[in-house]
């Protein structure tokens, strides 16, 4: 189980890093799909049903939009590789992140070991024991989601709402087709 | 201590370090989306019981008690999901703003845009 699980990370870490190197950005967002439903299938292992048909679903719709993105691109490849300094200073940053992190890393529960199991008021042993009856939903999840913890979910309708307001704003067609003309005008304008 | 939570910290740093050295707007919403993902996955594994089963009730666990001590924890996942589709609308308006900056001014490169965004204020 957890070779499996190491296997499938190491899988999608060296994903992400051909997506992040590769120079042609088709090739970048494919790779991409495979950090993507790489998660997926992790998920699957985690027992978290609900996450990997979710994250399926996402994760096609995104690869469809990043396509989009680079679809009249037609294969050519971006620019030369960032500068020296900045991989540098990127790597020394980075290098910090990971040190820091190792004196964090001891302290972390430890895989399989939920902290609901330690904490006795945890919330999550109070849905586990009490979901079905209070909501008489099955799946605990959906019961989270829904019942206990509603106003989350409203708030995330409401975020949803407002990113895609935003986006149908920016990829209106009249103000896509009309934008460096619109431009012009402004400036004749002045 | 298991690696596994060594190795989603590695697949956040792959994408802290995309975010931070490269310059092709598109390379920079994949990287957000790898650190999302990152993050996604150790919230899931915070959860994780060994050898749990997943939270939903079934005919095979019928005692609730039973299967309270069993289940992984449904908290995580549910705010997970929250997390995921959030990220989806996310990715759309960055999608978004990346094609409308193409339009303008024909390239995904934020030095490009930013040369030519000078020379334009001039």
């Amino acid at each position: 189980m957890e070779a499996l699980l190491t296997s499938l990370l190491v899988f999608m870490i060296i994903a992400a890093v051909v997506a992040l190197a590769t120079r042609e950005l088709l090739s970048a967002v494919i790779a991409l799909g495979a950090v993507g439903f790489g998660s997926s299938a992790v998920f699957l292992l985690l027992r978290a049903p609900d996450l990997a048909i979710t994250q399926i679903v996402v994760e096609v719709i995104a690869l469809v939009l990043l396509i989009r993105t680079t679809l009249h691109l037609s294969g050519r490849g971006i620019g030369e590789g960032p500068s020296g300094r900045r991989v540098r200073a990127a790597g020394l940053f980075c290098l910090a992140f990971l040190v820091s992190a190792l004196f964090a890393l001891p302290r972390l529960p430890r895989l399989g070991e939920p902290v609901m199991e330690r904490i006795a008021s945890a919330p999550s042993s109070f849905y586990l024991e009490r979901g079905l009856e209070l909501t008489g939903s099955a799946n605990l999840v959906t019961a989270i989601l829904l019942d206990f913890r509603a106003y989350d979910t409203l708030g995330e309708a409401t975020i949803i709402f407002t990113a895609v307001l935003g986006a149908l704003t920016l990829l209106r067609k009249k103000c896509l087709t009309s934008c460096p003309a619109g431009r012009e005008l402004e400036e004749g304008e002045r | 201590m298991s690696p596994v939570y060594l190795l989603v910290f590695v697949l956040f740093l792959v994408g802290v370090f995309g975010l931070l050295t490269r310059r092709n707007l598109i390379k920079l919403i994949i990287s957000v989306a790898v650190i999302e993902a990152a993050v996604n996955l150790f919230l899931v594994l915070a959860g994780y019981r060994q050898g749990g089963i997943a939270p939903i009730m079934t005919e095979q666990h019928p005692e609730v008690e039973a299967f309270a001590a069993r289940a992984v924890d449904p908290f995580p996942q549910a705010m997970v999901l929250t997390s995921i589709v959030i990220g989806l609308s996310l990715l759309a308006l960055m999608v978004g703003i990346s094609l409308r900056l193409y339009h303008i001014y024909g390239t995904y490169d934020l030095d490009e845009i930013r040369r030519a965004a000078r020379e334009e204020g001039r």
